[in-house]
């Protein structure tokens, strides 16, 4: 076995990640523990100044409800999540982070971050629930914050962690690796929590070559979350609720601005306004069809009619908004003074969060207030926080809960997953979408200080074996061994009988994903039989993930990152599989069961994995209702 | 090719065990290459083009060229990144220049305090009001279900 050094943490609070949520699990932690004698550990695969998933920069705040001023309650929220996710969400969740992201907002301002205001000295607002930053520097301010709350020796960088320890039915702390040093860490822990990321390249992306990486989501997403969830044998909720942005074409530069802040229309190659044109289809999914704003798998819908009818490209009619509400200025004079402020907008909107857009853009010499842009669906990805829903099936606060729901949504400490003492939050936790990046903070530091009152309440130690750790250390680093006692057969470093590249592996998931899962060659349709299917090849992947092989640490990252990517597959697989119906067209279709069933399918669709017998089970929730 | 360094330019940090740039990418991607004393990205096409190697370089060294399978050649787009704010130079195809500066934050670099200067609030474990709260929601108290 390849000779590292083993590293033991023992540390009260783990958290796993270093993106906005674990950013917030570190202020919050750090003040409680500090109260109660509780010792908070970060540990994450990158530098957390730059780390998840808003390392690049963001150009608005996508949740702050303005409760303190009477803009909106947090009941609104509530009501908004549940139309766009048709109706399948869990309100007491999505109220739990509602009704705290105001706070995060007013301390994010306090930290630097600056928010655009009015002559009123109010937040300027993108949409009902948007208020526009200048947020290149975003994640390095709640990085300083994080960091000067919980101190830098807490905070363990370039470790990627591959399994969660069990002791029983309770986690007992987590395994990785140094992806810079030959050192194995052992972390053991009273508690978890997985703040770990969505899940980016399972399918195929659009590109073919380079742009590979320039996926909406960005390609350092890859599945941990719903791997260590999963693999504690946690229950899963909505894995089929995965989500597709409908992005500018190729560069995935986003369109937020566009359509809430300069109120542009999106056409088909003809002119013709979608969502207009096909205004009839949403009577099809009453309610939800039927009520402002459509939800955004319904407004993809009826644009990729379009496009499945042979009417694209679809275009973003940026010359046309822009010149509009130049007009609506005044005079000449202060049209081009408008003119100017909206073309500096709209490209700081891609400087902030999406640079490759604007490279785009200039490469193609678009001036938007000139001509207009194409749009287009992007490949899926796996983001709870966003208009996706996937990730565990974590408890709601009691407070929130109705006589009827607590028995489904609560049994104790809030965002606990049903693995005893393993929390998660943001794309780690489900059916709470909607959350972006102040949401998922938010959640973060609801859940620091829930898991900060499970160590003290349970402060016995878990215990796990020497042998054990042994065992995972030894699987840990399979993939070096294994290319070490190969590498000489072949004179290529990649073709080798005797194993299979990271790389190579990738592309296989993403191919039978792309293929049997409704991908972007599938034009996300797919049947029970290409799923069942899929299964098939699925399973012969996972025999074949014990064959991965890596000749540096950097390859070993990238093996483990796709045997994580693997089980997110599976679970949305068999999720697809198990909900006979299309609730969410224009994230996929099931062409066997094309309508929506609410008769039926109104409800969660629930998955678990069983890690004593390797067994799935698939599990029905019944959906309670909170807010009126 | 997405990140690339400029030969040029780059010092490999000056030889200590981690430049800039691979002490940033999210991706690790960034590598020194200790003979060459020269960074470079290992695997263009797992790139985001998240700039972040691009706006820690000290000597300014790292560039972007975007992916070649769908952008046309002949733009670029370069930060300078201060402590207050951004300035991009952004070259199109056709060889016109536009700039644009933005704030980037409003404090002095480092001086993020977790309270952000709000009342702490009761410090009972047991309740759901969080750190700071309810000061820093502008309110008296926490909302929760009317039933």
């Amino acid at each position: 076995m390849a000779n590292f050094e083993t590293i033991t943490v023992e540390t009260d609070l783990l958290i796993i990640g270093g993106g906005m949520g674990a950013c917030g699990a570190a202020v919050e932690a750090a003040y409680w523990a500090k109260k109660n004698n509780v010792k908070v550990t970060v540990v994450d695969k990158a530098a957390m100044d730059r780390s998840g998933a808003v390392a690049m920069g963001l150009s608005a705040l996508n949740q702050y409800v303005g409760v303190g001023a009477g803009d909106n309650t947090v009941e609104d929220y509530v009501r908004y999540v549940r139309q766009d996710l048709m109706g399948v969400t869990r309100e007491d969740l999505v109220f739990s982070i509602a009704r705290h992201v105001d706070s995060t907002v007013h301390l994010f301002e306090k930290w630097g971050l600056p928010i655009w205001k009015d002559e009123n000295d109010k937040y300027v607002h993108e949409g009902r629930w948007q208020v526009m930053i200048n947020g290149e520097s975003y994640k390095i301010l709640v990085a300083e914050a994080a960091k000067n709350a919980i101190g830098v020796d807490n905070i363990i960088e370039r470790v990627f962690i591959t399994e969660p320890l069990m002791d029983g039915d309770r986690v007992a702390g987590a395994v990785g690796f140094s992806v810079r040093d030959e050192k194995f860490y052992v972390f053991k822990a009273k508690a978890v929590m997985v703040a770990a990321g969505g899940a980016v390249s399972v399918f195929r992306p659009r590109s073919v070559g380079e742009g590979l990486g320039r996926s909406w989501y960005p390609p350092f997403n890859s599945g941990s979350s719903a791997y260590m969830t999963i693999k504690a044998g946690a229950e899963m909720t909505c894995q089929e609720v995965r989500f597709i942005p409908v992005r500018f074409k190729d560069g995935y530069g986003p369109v937020g601005a566009w359509f809430l802040l300069f109120k542009s229309a999106a056409t088909n190659a003809f002119g013709e306004n979608y969502m207009v044109t096909h205004a009839e289809e949403l009577k099809k999914y009453a309610p939800y069809g039927l009520v402002k704003p459509i939800p955004a798998c319904l407004r993809n819908h009826l644009g990729m009619m379009d496009i499945f009818a042979g009417k694209g490209p679809l275009y973003m009619q940026t010359a046309e908004a822009i010149q509009r509400i130049a007009a609506e200025a005044g005079d000449e004079k202060a049209a081009k003074k408008k003119l100017k402020t909206l073309e500096a907008e709209a490209w700081e909107d891609f400087l902030d969060m999406t640079v490759s857009q604007a490279i785009l853009w200039a490469a193609m010499n678009i001036e938007p207030e000139k001509k207009p842009s194409e749009i287009a669906p992007c490949e899926p990805y796996f983001i709870g926080s966003h208009s996706g829903a996937s990730g565990a099936w974590v408890s709601g606060p009691e407070d929130l809960q109705t006589s009827a729901s607590k028995k489904d949504y609560f049994w104790g400490y809030t965002n606990m997953t049903t693995v005893k003492g393993m929390f998660a939050v943001g794309d780690a936790s489900g059916a709470s979408s909607h959350k972006f990046s102040s949401g998922t903070f938010t959640e973060g530091r609801i859940a620091a200080k829930a898991a900060v009152k499970f160590c003290v309440e349970n402060a016995d130690r878990p215990n796990v074996s020497d042998a054990t750790i042994e065992e995972f250390k030894a699987r840990t680093l399979a993939p070096l061994d294994l290319y070490e006692a190969n590498k000489n057969y072949a004179n290529d470093d990649n073709i080798n009988p005797n194993f299979i590249k990271p790389r190579d592996y990738m592309f296989r998931l993403q191919k039978l994903m792309d293929e049997y899962a409704g991908g972007v060659s599938s034009q996300f349709t797919t049947n029970k039989h290409l799923l069942e299917r899929g299964m098939e090849l699925l399973a012969m992947l996972k025999e074949d993930s014990s064959k991965l092989a890596a000749g540096s640490l950097n390859e070993l990252m990238r093996c483990w990152e796709n045997i994580h990517r693997t089980w997110q597959a599976e679970a949305h697989v068999r999720t697809l599989l198990f909900r006979e119906e299309t609730r969410w067209p224009g994230y996929y279709y099931r062409a066997d069961t094309p309508d929506m069933d609410e008769k039926n399918w109104k409800c969660f669709a629930n998955c678990k994995y069983d890690p004593k017998t390797g067994e799935w089970t698939m599990i029905k929730r019944e959906i309670h209702r909170i807010v009126e | 090719m997405p990140s690339f360094v400029i030969n040029d330019k780059c010092d490999g940090c000056k030889g200590k065990d981690k430049t800039a740039c691979m002490y940033i990418c999210p991706n690790d991607l960034m590598v020194l290459d200790k003979e060459k004393m020269k960074a470079f990205n290992r695997a263009p096409d797992m790139c985001w083009e998240c700039y972040s190697c691009v706006k820690i370089c000290p000597q300014q060294a790292i560039d972007v060229r975007g992916y070649a399978d769908f952008v046309p050649l002949g733009a670029s787009c370069v930060p300078l990144r201060g402590s207050e704010d951004i300035m991009w130079t952004i070259k199109f195809r056709n060889g016109s220049v536009k700039r644009f500066k933005f704030p980037i934050r409003t404090t002095s670099e480092g001086s993020a305090v977790p309270n952000g200067g709000f009342d702490e609030g009761n410090g009972d474990l047991n309740d759901f009001a969080l750190f700071t709260e309810p000061a820093s929601l502008h309110m008296d108290a926490v909302p929760t279900l009317k039933k």
